[in-house]
């Protein structure tokens, strides 16, 4: 070891975002996962557990198991950490509208094992501003969201000091298209708000309330264009030091550190050529991990076939090997900050931390971070950054090497397996999770539940803090339904702003211009053919509340000449099947992620033949692997569109013939 | 669509009458259609659908007011009160198109802001584009809320109001209500702007904003009565709130208490008579202008040949067409 290099630092935390089918088969892959080097545990959680319905909602049908593990209960909670010592683990939970109904289940399950909560230590993700923009888990309106978020915080820095309430994601900020000054903006403005929200609670005494700053941490993404992402991560932390210095008095420079979790990004990971998403991976993991003094306390790496389907534990395992490699075997972590000094680092960090600062000023100038999201300035901000992007990546002027440049490709043989390169989750999970929840709802305690469940009304009416109750709703065997139903009577349910309402921007480039020329007379001519302008539905049927792609859609749509009704997530197929009738739509298109295509878009065709609309064309976008798109087809689906089909021009094209097709005219080919 | 894809007018109306909700979208369907085959067959199922029932029963009823405003929401509060109450809703949601340089489409968010949650059979949306047609609301509004108001019991027309729109609307509500937010100049440019005397209603929404709620509504009181227009109606003015769903019934109580003025003073078949005249000579000008209107005898031959039909003007409508499109030809 030389003069210039300091004793090796500790690895941040690994992970792998994981979870499915059931809370058996999770943790099972969380005691191999754990075997083979990963440090800590990251829950994936599926959509009902997500957005408080059971298994046997309606809702959920189709959902159970899919994005991640279903946990409707406390003997669910138990079986997901068997063999699991909670006290020596740090599990982090991918949890917002419902985090803390699964902290109080995982807080319940330690008192059970006789833990004392005080050893707990891991994180909630419990940040509801980013599901309103972006991710779409979200509940309760913003008032009672903001007291849940509170609450938590409120118990944890008291019962569970080794906790971090609430990890304030930017990630999935950038998911939706935001610039790293928005991504900077946005997500300390929502810093701010959960913070002011605490302190107006009065819960804390002033002279602890550095305490509570200290527990803050932030969820971040790092995109591939990762010299300005590490800077980002430099800019966060000057920002976060000043902001916790001058707002909140915070005097201890180590309690205002910014402490953050990273899962790189998934935005940028392609369907075609996907072993490319390796390098990708590797290289936006380098920009949350060279600054020593900006540097992740937790990396989870997404897989490479994110973008095809469900990851396979061998392809967690090159992820999770990906991050040992460059912790265990380069000398990364025998160095200081390798950066600092650099005037060029210095240089953008200031021009980052200056845009963040002016866009910070400018949210606060409407009333803050809520109000903001209220008007539908964030969304509307952050939809059109996005359609920028795809804009950008469609004329090509952002390369995507495999998608709009270097296409050619010797077949890959990491996708020639009999599984296609992707996991498939366990088409029984559904009914033997519903199963277990009606038994289980048979053998507690009647008396028990409906007692802590008025408890936990009580408390949600008279504004004392939910926790107590919630654990002692978990300790009775209340349900994950029950709890969010309980709350939904007391608090009501948010209704979002969609964020489509933007205008045209008739400077922008829209892709290619004489190609959107050509679409609008295709769709004018088409209209007047058909005796009306062309009008499309798009929705979201499902639990998944990723509304990027539907959204995108919607306002290609518009801008190419079609009258779009859109109508948002979480609708059950009636619902769609209803809009599609009353609306008197050409086309019906179906956005979906969460990998319950198969049995969603079945019903939506099934509702649709109920109501005599047979014939009405149907299209779907989302992750659907190509054997399914091959078994969409064949149920009646008109087209599939996945990630690399990247030309929004040639979609629209294509959605323009399904519809002559459908209606006896002629096709009129791809664009020229 | 083929010709022989379009369905026949007389059964249509039919089983619009037995208020089948297939019927109604496929009905609404056909008038939006402009080929020259689905007009005749518009005509024909509007004439059945005609006669003195359409021009007295049900309610149609007229929301404006400026964006931001919470028309969608207070159109969602009321509906939840008229679905309690066990009356049926048909809703037309009208939204702006891009201009036709920019493609002319449309993105159309009232139906995401409107619906409520549950699968309901009693209400039915039909979300509509401007087509930037002149004044801001289609000319297809019209004829779908006649067709609406043969099978629901409240029809609801939602138009985005900047100016103009208001007149159109007035020209097709039995009553109009404005929707005005408080503490907003929105307002106060519209009551300067001379078409106050338009609305029937005055509610004035986010009463929950407490003292700016009550301020404009005050402002609005002491400009809106205009005893010169309709004898005897006393413009109220209603404070609401759509999020804490307050005062959305004493806002029921004004509409149903117009509703009754209106009959009472036997006002409400000529109202839409008048309506449906000034929506005929509105289509005819659109498409042909004002040398068209001249090769039928003008406006005032126009008038004389809609009174004496006046419980069934649509297929009066399309022999006015007919006649002047012949012309057309024949002055070739």
């Amino acid at each position: 070891m030389d003069s210039l290099q300091t004793k090796r630092d500790r690895p941040w935390l690994m992970r792998t975002y994981s979870g499915h089918s059931s809370a058996k088969a999770s943790n099972t892959l969380y005691r191999t996962n754990l075997a083979k080097g990963q440090t800590g545990l990251s829950v994936a959680f599926d959509l009902p557990t997500q957005t408080g319905y059971d298994a046997d909602s309606p809702l959920a049908r189709g959902e159970v198991g899919k994005v991640g593990v279903p946990i409707s209960h406390i003997e669910d909670m138990d079986q997901l950490f068997d063999q699991i010592p909670l006290d020596q683990m740090n599990t982090a939970m991918t949890i917002n509208a419902t985090a803390p109904w699964l902290l109080s289940l995982y807080i319940g399950l330690a008192q059970r094992r006789g833990i004392d909560p005080k050893q707990l230590s891991g994180t909630t993700q419990n940040d509801i501003i980013k599901e309103y923009l972006s991710r779409g888990t979200y509940i309760y309106p913003p008032g009672p969201s903001m007291r849940l978020i509170a609450d938590t915080i409120n118990y944890t820095v008291k019962h569970v000091p080794k906790w971090n309430p609430t990890n304030i994601c930017s990630y999935h900020l950038q998911e939706a298209g935001a610039t790293p000054v928005q991504e900077l903006a946005y997500a300390l403005c929502t810093a701010m708000a959960v913070l002011d929200r605490v302190q107006a609670s009065g819960e804390i005494k002033p002279g602890e309330f550095s305490q509570v700053v200290e527990r803050i941490s932030f969820f971040v993404n790092a995109g591939i264009r990762f010299v300005e992402e590490c800077c980002k991560l430099r800019a966060f932390g000057e920002m976060w030091d000043e902001l916790t210095l001058r707002r909140y008095q915070v005097e201890d420079p180590k309690l205002r550190r910014f402490r953050y979790g990273v899962q790189v990004n998934s935005l940028g990971l392609t369907e075609p050529q996907p072993e490319n998403n390796v390098q990708r991976i590797v290289l936006e993991m380098l920009a949350v991990s060279l600054s020593k003094s900006a540097r992740a306390r937790a990396i989870q790496l997404p897989a490479w076939n994110e973008a095809m389907g469900l990851p396979r534990p061998w392809d967690q395992q090159w992820a999770l090997r990906m991050q040992q490699v460059l912790a265990f075997e380069t000398d990364l972590l025998e160095y200081g900050d390798i950066l600092d000094g650099s005037p060029v680092i210095a240089a953008k960090v200031k021009q980052l931390v200056e845009g963040a600062r002016k866009e910070i000023e400018n949210v606060e100038a409407q009333g803050g971070i809520i109000a903001a999201i209220e008007s539908g300035y964030v969304k509307r901000e952050l939809v059109g950054s996005h359609m920028q992007r795809l804009r950008a990546i469609e004329s090509g002027e952002l390369k995507i090497i495999g998608v709009n440049c270097f296409q050619e490709t010797a077949e890959s043989p990491l996708t020639l397996g009999s599984d296609g390169g992707i996991m498939k989750t366990d088409p029984a999970a559904e009914r033997e999770q519903i199963e277990r929840l009606q038994a289980h709802r048979k053998n507690r305690n009647d008396g028990e539940v409906q007692a802590a469940l008025q408890g936990l009304d009580d408390a949600a009416r008279c504004g004392e803090n939910i926790m107590p109750s919630s654990i002692r709703c978990a300790l009775a065997g209340v349900t994950t339904g029950e709890w969010g139903d309980s709350l939904r009577a007391v608090f009501g349910e948010f209704r979002p702003p969609t964020g489509i309402d933007i205008a045209i921007d008739s400077r922008a480039v829209l892709g290619k211009k004489d190609q959107v020329t050509e679409l609008r007379a295709r769709v004018a001519s088409t209209g007047e053919a058909l005796g009306r302008p062309l009008k499309l539905l798009v929705g979201k049927p499902g639990l998944d509340g990723h509304s990027n792609g539907a959204e995108q859609v919607a306002v290609k749509a518009r801008d190419v000449g079609f009258e779009v009704v859109y109508d948002g997530i979480r609708l059950t197929p009636q619902q769609i099947a209803q809009a599609a009738e009353e609306e008197g739509v050409h086309m019906v298109g179906l956005s979906i992620l969460s990998g319950s295509h198969m049995e969603l878009v079945a019903s939506v065709l099934e509702e649709l033949r109920l109501r005599d609309l047979a014939k009405l064309p149907v299209i779907a976008g989302g992750i659907i692997p190509q054997e399914d798109g091959t078994k969409l087809a064949a149920l009646g689906v008109s087209a599939v569109y996945t990630p690399k089909d990247f030309s929004f021009n040639s979609i629209m094209a294509d959605m323009v013939d399904v519809i002559r097709e459908a209606n006896g005219l002629g096709r009129l080919g791809p664009l020229p | 669509m083929t010709q022989a894809q379009l369905p026949d007018p007389e059964q249509l109306a039919v089983r619009i009458l037995r208020r089948e909700r297939a019927a109604v979208a496929s009905g609404l369907n056909l008038l939006d259609n402009k080929l020259a085959a689905a007009r005749q067959r518009s005509a024909g199922l509007l004439a059945a659908l005609s006669g003195e029932r359409a021009l007295n029963d049900g309610h149609l009823i007229g929301v404006t007011g400026p964006p931001g405003a919470g028309k969608s929401s207070l159109v969602s509060a009321m509906i939840r009160e008229w679905r309690l109450a066990g009356r049926t809703v048909g809703v037309l949601a009208v939204d702006p198109s891009s201009r036709p340089e920019l493609g002319g489409g449309a993105l159309l968010g009232d139906r995401i802001r409107i619906k409520n949650a549950a699968y309901d059979e009693g209400l039915f949306i039909r979300s509509l584009a401007n087509r930037n047609q002149l004044g801001g609301v289609a000319t297809e509004v019209w004829p779908m809320s006649w067709l609406m108001l043969a099978c629901f019991d409240i029809v609801v027309v939602e138009t985005v109001g900047v100016g103009q729109t208001e007149i159109d609307i007035a020209e097709i509500g039995d009553t109009i209500c404005y929707v005005a937010q408080p503490a907003s100049g929105d307002t106060i440019q519209y009551l300067k702007s001379g078409i106050i005397e338009i609305p029937d209603v005055f509610a004035v929404n986010k009463s929950d904003l407490g003292a700016p709620a009550h301020k404009t509504a005050s402002e609005i009181s002491r400009s809106a009565p205009r005893q010169d227009r309709r004898d005897d109606w006393d413009y109220p003015v209603c404070l609401v709130s759509a999020t804490m769903n307050t005062g959305i019934q004493q806002l029921h109580a004004h509409f149903d208490r117009h509703r009754s003025f209106l009959a009472a003073a036997g006002l409400l078949g000529k109202l839409r008579a008048r309506h449906q005249s000034a929506w005929v000579v509105r289509v005819l000008k659109e498409e042909f202008g004002t040398f068209g209107i001249e090769l039928v005898g003008g406006y005032a031959e126009i008038g004389r040949r809609l009174n004496e039909t006046s419980t069934n003007q649509f297929e009066e409508c399309e022999r006015l067409r007919q006649q002047i499109i012949s012309r057309f030809k024949s002055s070739d």
